[in-house]
């Protein structure tokens, strides 16, 4: 986080910024609005919450360019800080350094396994032509799982299938 | 705007025009794909495409400097404005036509945009390191239907290499560059589209192998969309898409 030198400027030390430290905390909150149970910041895609020129600005990245939770995520942390007294802070979107699933927190990790979603796989997106990954069933825990489909109910799942315990599963896709 | 801005302009237009008009072929799908996985699948790659020509045309915009923005260059042109390859605007035909055209396009574009990537104009840069990582599974998604297809039944592997024998006059224009590109290119600032050539060809004769087909026949040539020379089916196309915008300017929601 940056602090804005100007608006301390005077002082003899600077002056934690109240403010600032309260945006952070209420964007980082903000659910995903398509996987609740995870935050932005589980989901790596708060890069900085800072002053440029006094105004309070949080930077989001998106993680599918076509996702159109973009959107809806820059409108509710918008509305998030609006209800905690911060609506002069500004959301903007940054595409580098790309997001990838590497971003995600070991939190968020553990809340989308609770979930029923399986977490991506780690740095291992490489394969190009009939790349097979070993997927933990969230459901069991068997490795004994096959993919349906690469492309599920969002961007960012594909859909898979346990044999052991024989549920459907969503994973959440490496990128 | 100078040389270059213009150039760099033209860019932004030529790779968010070819990506929106796949994206928009890609959608023509939703609710009619042979399975439901298929259908979801081929909406997420649309999406995917459609995500990455906002991002070229919102650079665009800001580099044009007039005041249009990414609706106004997507909804508020005509077709011999848009600078796409003829290859992103031919009909879907059957599944096989659609899967070789994505193939094709897929195989060109994941390392494009990985030498784009390494541009040092930031704005192209950064929009290329997104999309480059999305675009993996798009080669590897059409990848797997071609070889499922070209390796399964009579019927299907028939109309695998028909679908490859529609779509192979219009892969030659993926390589070409008309002046302003060129100099792009020298500069490095976009990468030399002939220097893509042979990696493209190794993922289709890679695939082509698994798929146990032959690589089409050489065809002659087709080629004209940079310079707004289009094919029949653009127009239609654009009138579809753009009429809800068209009917309702400046609307907001």
């Amino acid at each position: 986080m940056v602090t804005d030198t100007a608006a301390i400027s005077g002082q003899t030390a600077p002056a934690p910024d109240a403010d600032l430290a309260r945006a952070a905390a209420v964007a980082a909150g903000v659910p995903d609005p398509e996987i609740p149970v995870v935050t932005l910041a589980d989901l790596g895609i708060l890069r900085s919450v800072m002053r440029r020129d006094g105004r309070i600005v949080v930077a989001l990245t998106p993680t599918y360019t076509g996702c159109p939770a973009t959107q809806a995520i820059a409108l509710a942390v918008e509305v998030a800080l609006t209800e905690a007294g911060l609506a002069d802070a500004h959301v903007e979107t940054v595409l580098s350094p790309p997001w990838t699933t590497d971003d995600i927190t070991e939190e968020g990790r553990r809340k989308l396994t609770a979930f029923g979603i399986a977490p991506p796989a780690r740095r291992t997106c490489g394969a190009l032509v009939l790349g097979t990954q070993e997927i933990a069933c969230p459901h069991c825990g068997s490795s004994d799982t096959e993919r349906i489909s690469e492309f599920g109910s969002t961007p960012c799942k594909a859909l898979w299938r346990c044999r052991a315990c024989r549920e459907p599963f969503d994973y959440f896709k490496c990128l | 705007m100078g040389q270059d801005t213009d150039a760099i302009f033209a860019t932004c237009l030529a790779l968010g025009d070819d990506a929106l008009v796949l994206g928009h072929r890609l959608s023509q799908w939703s609710s009619t794909a042979p399975t439901l996985e298929e259908d979801i699948a081929l909406s997420n790659l649309g999406l995917d495409m459609i995500g990455q020509a906002r991002l070229f045309y919102q650079l665009g915009a800001t580099i044009e400097g007039k005041g249009r923005d990414e609706d106004k260059l997507a909804y508020f042109r005509d077709a011999s404005a848009f600078r796409n390859l003829l290859l992103m605007e031919l009909p879907n035909g059957d599944f096989a036509v659609t899967m070789a055209r994505h193939l094709a396009v897929a195989a060109f574009l994941e390392p494009y945009y990985r030498a784009l990537a390494a541009s040092p104009h930031q704005g192209l840069a950064e929009i290329a390191a997104k999309a480059v990582r999305e675009m993996t599974y798009h080669v590897r998604h059409a990848g797997e239907w071609i070889i499922r297809l070209g390796d399964g039944t009579q019927e299907s592997r028939r109309r695998m290499i028909a679908g490859l024998d529609a779509i192979w006059p219009y892969t030659g224009e993926l390589f070409a560059m008309d002046e302003a590109e060129r100099s792009l290119a020298a500069a490095g600032i976009v990468p030399d589209r002939a220097t893509i050539r042979p990696q493209w060809n190794e993922t289709i004769a890679r695939v082509l192998a698994e798929a146990t087909l032959d690589m089409p026949e050489p065809a002659a040539q087709r080629a004209g969309g940079r310079q707004g020379h289009h094919t029949e089916h653009l127009a239609p196309m654009l009138a579809d898409m753009q009429s809800l915008a068209r009917a309702h300017p400046e609307a907001t929601w």
